[in-house]
């Protein structure tokens, strides 16, 4: 064999093992979760599991009904997309379309350095500036779905604001000229022909940041209040799935433990669903 | 400015004395670059006009120069006067937006937006404030009869233009720029992508048009200007060296370097 055949097989050798220990690292996590949640949910029951707003594990008997979690991961989510995502597609526009260069070479560092910081941080920020606000102008204790719909909504902005800003950017440019030379303005042709040209990037901009914040912990457990009772208004606290997981992970045994590992299989779900969701929106992208 | 329905009282078809267009000394810089020197012309309306020469020559600049399409260009610069039925288009009080509505633009690659056959018609009209879906629909069905694609696409109006051979692309971007209802059709090599067939279906509908609009096209083909054309314009290194009768042109061209392009040997 010559050297550098053998070289290419080594290669070869290489990436397979790769791939195998990241596609076991995949199958490890995924049986590792339902091994352990199976049983929890059959125990509990589906139905009563998810959708149940009773979360009592130190009662007699014990109730475990996650359902609580499932609607403040969906009022969080939605809040924080409601805020986020207009905001991050006017700056992606703002930043493909209208930003004068110097102005773009301080905006861009900026917008990146909000994606680079850690999440525990958004929290404190989330802590110690967004929750006196609402509780000084709006009442309540200030850890709420607003308070964490306000901060999430802040932190999907890179990702919402890149990913589209991105797919306006790789657009030709016969579009814009097509709609220019029939009169139209540049307003127009950005907002009414360049984003529906870029529909699946952008749609994809915000399933991502949809990800971010379902998935989402640190932040969201320092604001969001943690309550298992079911809200009343934007202004209660909830617990997210993720948050109820983590405060209470750390303590709990036997059936109590089974039945927050299968929260975070529902979770799982969850993601995957999300990702399915990229997968088919990037597929539509290429099939025009 | 002028209103367009004053315009058509007053500048009625063929009106000898106003030309649509007269294009006087006009020099454009792309940055230190002048692509464009001293140009005369004047385009007469409800004819023909082709513009030939060799790659590079600045036909595409003229051609945008006509609808302010340069302006978008970063450094780009002109002096001289553009006169669309005697007004100035590049003086301080004039609609860009208004100007490329009258005069419409077909690019040499076939350009329809991402969407529906419809929706593509129907973005001009939208544009310019046209909301009444009954009226939308008139205007894509006469756009796109006009551009004689119409038997070819009225059982897919909801499908996507981007899936309609290059021809039928085309023809698309022509109907699409007739339903603004401009009275000045641009176009720059429209038929280069295209094959002998969608060609001819092009040159058949712009002898059609000419009824109706003033038409300006750009071609490297030398028979196409010789068919369909009634002036021929030579550019040369940003200069126009003759301009006239499609005839005299071909036929018995004042300048010899006019006859050598045309003839073949060089260019
Ligand atoms: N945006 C631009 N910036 C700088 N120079 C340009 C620009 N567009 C065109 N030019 C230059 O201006 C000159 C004329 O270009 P133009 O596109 O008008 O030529 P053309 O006659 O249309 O050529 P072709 O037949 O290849 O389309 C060329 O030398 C070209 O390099
Ligand atoms: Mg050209």
């Amino acid at each position: 064999m010559t050297f550098s055949a053998f070289k290419e097989t080594a290669m070869k050798v290489v990436f397979a093992v790769t791939a195998a220990v990241f596609i076991l690292c995949v199958i490890v996590i995924c049986v590792f979760i339902f091994a352990r949640s199976v049983p929890a949910i059959g125990e509990i029951g589906l139905f009563e599991f998810l959708f149940s707003t009773e979360w009592a594990p130190n009662n007699t008997p014990a109730s475990y009904g996650i359902g609580t979690m499932i609607v403040g991961t969906c009022f969080v989510t939605a809040g924080a997309l409601v805020i986020g995502v207009p905001i991050g597609l006017l700056m992606a526009a703002f930043m493909a379309r209208y930003c004068p260069k110097p102005l773009y070479k301080v905006m861009k560092p900026m917008t990146n350095i909000l994606a680079g910081i850690p999440s525990i941080v958004y929290g404190y920020f989330g802590m110690m500036v967004i929750a006196p606000l609402i509780r000084d102008n709006f009442g309540g204790t200030g850890y709420s779905i607003l308070t964490a719909s306000i901060v999430l909504g802040i932190m999907i902005l890179p990702t919402v604001i890149g990913v589209s800003e991105s797919a306006l950017r790789a657009l030709p440019n016969t579009y814009y000229e097509g709609a220019l030379a029939l009169g139209a303005t540049h307003e127009h042709a950005v907002f009414m022909t360049e984003f529906p040209a870029a529909r699946s990037g952008i749609l994809t901009s915000v399933v991502l940041g949809l990800g971010r914040v379902v998935g989402e912990t640190m932040a969201v457990v320092m604001i969001v209040g943690n309550s298992t009772a079911l809200p009343d208004s934007l202004l209660d606290g909830v617990r997210t799935m993720t948050s109820h997981i983590v405060l209470e992970l750390g303590y709990a045994t036997d059936l109590h433990r089974g039945a927050l590992i299968a929260t975070a299989a529902v979770l799982f779900v969850f993601i995957l669903f999300i990702n399915l969701l990229i997968v088919a929106i990037r597929r539509k992208g290429r099939a025009k | 400015m002028i209103r367009p329905e004053l315009r058509q009282n007053v500048y009625i078809r063929g009106d000898a004395a106003t030309p649509k267009f007269r294009v006087r000394e006009l020099d454009l810089f792309y940055g230190t670059f002048q692509a464009l020197k001293s140009v005369d012309m004047d385009i007469e309306a409800n004819e023909i006009t082709a513009l030939i020469g060799p790659s590079g020559c600045g036909k595409s600049t003229f051609l945008k120069t006509l609808d302010r399409m340069n302006d978008i260009i970063p450094g780009c610069r002109i002096s001289g006067k553009v006169e669309l039925d005697g007004a100035d288009i590049y003086a301080g009080g004039m609609d860009v937006n208004l100007l490329r509505k009258r005069v419409g633009m077909v690019f040499q690659k076939p350009n329809p937006f991402p969407a529906s056959v419809y929706d593509n018609i129907a973005y001009g009209p939208k544009t310019h404030g046209v909301r009444k879906k009954s009226e939308l629909d008139d205007i894509v069905e006469s756009s796109l009869r006009r551009a004689a694609i119409w038997d070819e696409l009225k059982d897919r109006l909801k499908k996507s233009a981007l899936g309609l051979s290059g021809g039928q692309q085309q023809r698309l971007c022509i109907a699409r720029a007739l339903a603004v209802k401009p009275d000045v059709l641009l176009m720059d090599e429209p038929t280069s992508a295209l094959d002998p067939i969608s060609t001819g279906k092009i040159e058949e509908l712009a002898q059609e048009l000419k009824k109706d609009y003033t038409i300006v096209i750009v071609t490297h083909n030398m028979q196409q200007a010789a068919r369909i054309s009634d002036k021929t314009g030579f550019f040369l290194l940003g200069e126009l060296i003759e301009f006239g009768g499609t005839d005299e042109v071909f036929d018995a061209p004042r300048e010899k370097r006019t006859e050598d392009y045309i003839t073949g040997r060089f260019g």
